[in-house]
């Protein structure tokens, strides 16, 4: 994800400080993974350098020096183009599992077992996805949806992997 | 043999149907209250191992312990009556009797099992109204959406207080969104009811709706939690 282009766009509504950049990023988008304080300065700075963002004022009530940000025109074009660019669709070829299991076949390990590990460690997964939607609001439901369709198409793969291990075996390891 | 405080364990069932062998030393066990997903790919005998556990057919070999009495040994019409009083049904389609209202199907595992009437329909109507198809019950099977029906077949299995409720791809009809609600009123009910569920799926959304899930190969389960 984009975490410039994320606060980009939360800066749109108004401006606002870093503080309040984080709680609200966190609070949406940040459930497994809230930001740190350096990751949003640090942001902030490079949004600030490329003229995307300006400082509207600094607060220093007895505290440190408080900014407080303000999207520009230059901004909100390019928040509009990230949303209109869609998504590179990663086709994960050569991913982790595929080169476990090949190398599993490779060094006469087990693939099949290795290949049900992962599919109950994933099936384990979604479970509990699952349940943090059961009794989630709307947003969780359809974040870990999204994680839920993922894991399943994973799945998917390591069943129709271990259907064609033996066909496998002969390819990668004659 | 059997494992600990099972409601129901199956061990080395053994099936052939000429000269396939549907079930090849299958084992299996359900606590109270637990849903079980049955995973595994097409032909590998999950549907066979479903139906021998529900009494519906009997294995060539193996036994099968219900609450602690063998069910094999058992006469058909003893195991017949068990399967009324004690277990439940959900089919992929086609388990609804077409002449019956939604209410009067619901009302069937209890009409059966000599409710009166009245009593059974009104029991009926409170699990039509946990299912959210209350307002059905005047239509007929035909006239409803295959979610719908689904819906009316989960609180028809739930009717009759099962122990057990045996469900072969009960959403395997159903778009996405549907199923995953049948499967999350199924559960709940379930769960909350302490009724234990035998669900064979070939889905792992839907089997992630379970406790614990066993995968059939070649006409063998294999519970992977316990197997590692
Ligand atoms: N009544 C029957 N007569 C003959 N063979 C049968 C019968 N029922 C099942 N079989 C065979 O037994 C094997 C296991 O079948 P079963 O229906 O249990 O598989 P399954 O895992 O439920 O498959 P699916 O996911 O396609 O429903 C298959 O080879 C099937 O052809
Ligand atoms: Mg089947």
């Amino acid at each position: 994800m984009s975490i410039g282009h994320t606060l980009l766009g939360l800066l749109e509504s108004g401006p606002r400080h870093g503080y309040d950049l984080k709680r609200t990023f966190d609070e949406k988008f940040g459930q497994d993974r809230p930001l740190h304080y350096g990751q949003v300065y640090s942001t902030m700075s490079r949004l600030l350098k490329n003229g995307l963002v300006e400082v509207d004022g600094v607060e220093s009530e007895g505290g440190p020096e408080r900014k407080r940000y303000a999207i520009t025109d230059a901004g909100i074009t390019d928040v509009t183009q990230w949303l209109a660019q869609p998504e590179k669709p990663e086709p994960y070829l050569q991913s982790t599992l595929y080169t476990k299991v090949v190398l599993a076949l490779l060094t006469d390990r087990s693939a099949a077992d290795l290949l049900d590990a992962q599919r109950s460690a994933h099936l384990r997964m979604m479970r509990i996805l699952t349940d943090r939607k059961r009794k989630g609001d709307l947003a969780d439901q359809l974040i870990c949806d999204h994680a839920l369709f993922h894991l399943e198409a994973d799945l998917r793969w390591l069943e129709l992997t271990a259907a064609r291990l033996d066909q496998l075996a002969k390819v990668v390891a004659p | 043999m059997i494992p600990d405080g099972s409601l129901l364990a199956a061990h080395d069932l053994r099936k052939t149907y000429g000269s396939t062998p549907a079930l090849d030393g299958a084992s299996f066990s359900v606590h109270p209250g637990e849903v079980v997903a049955v995973m595994g790919p097409s032909g590998s005998g999950k549907s066979t191992l479903l139906h021998c556990l529900a009494g519906i057919i009997t294995p060539d070999s193996g036994t099968i312990t219900y609450a602690g009495r063998e069910l094999s040994a058992m006469p058909d019409a003893e195991r017949s009556a068990l399967r009324r009083s004690d277990f439940g049904f959900v089919f992929q389609f086609g388990q609804l009797v077409p002449e019956l209202t939604c209410v009067e199907n619901v009302a069937l595992p209890l009409r059966l099992n000599g409710v009166r009437r009245k009593a059974a329909e009104r029991t009926a109507l409170e699990w039509m109204e946990r299912l959210e198809v209350d307002d059905l019950g005047a239509q007929r099977p035909g006239e409803v959406s295959g979610g719908q029906g689904q819906r009316v077949a989960v609180a028809r299995a739930l009717a009759g207080s099962p122990k057990v409720i045996f469900a072969d791809e009960p959403t395997g009809a159903l778009d996405s969104l549907n199923g995953e609600r049948v499967m999350e009123l199924l559960t709940e009910a379930a769960r909350s009811a302490n009724v234990a569920v035998v669900l064979v799926t070939h889905e792992a959304r839907v089997a992630a709706y379970s406790d614990r899930d066993v995968t059939v190969r070649d006409g063998r389960a294999r519970d992977l939690e316990h197997a590692v």
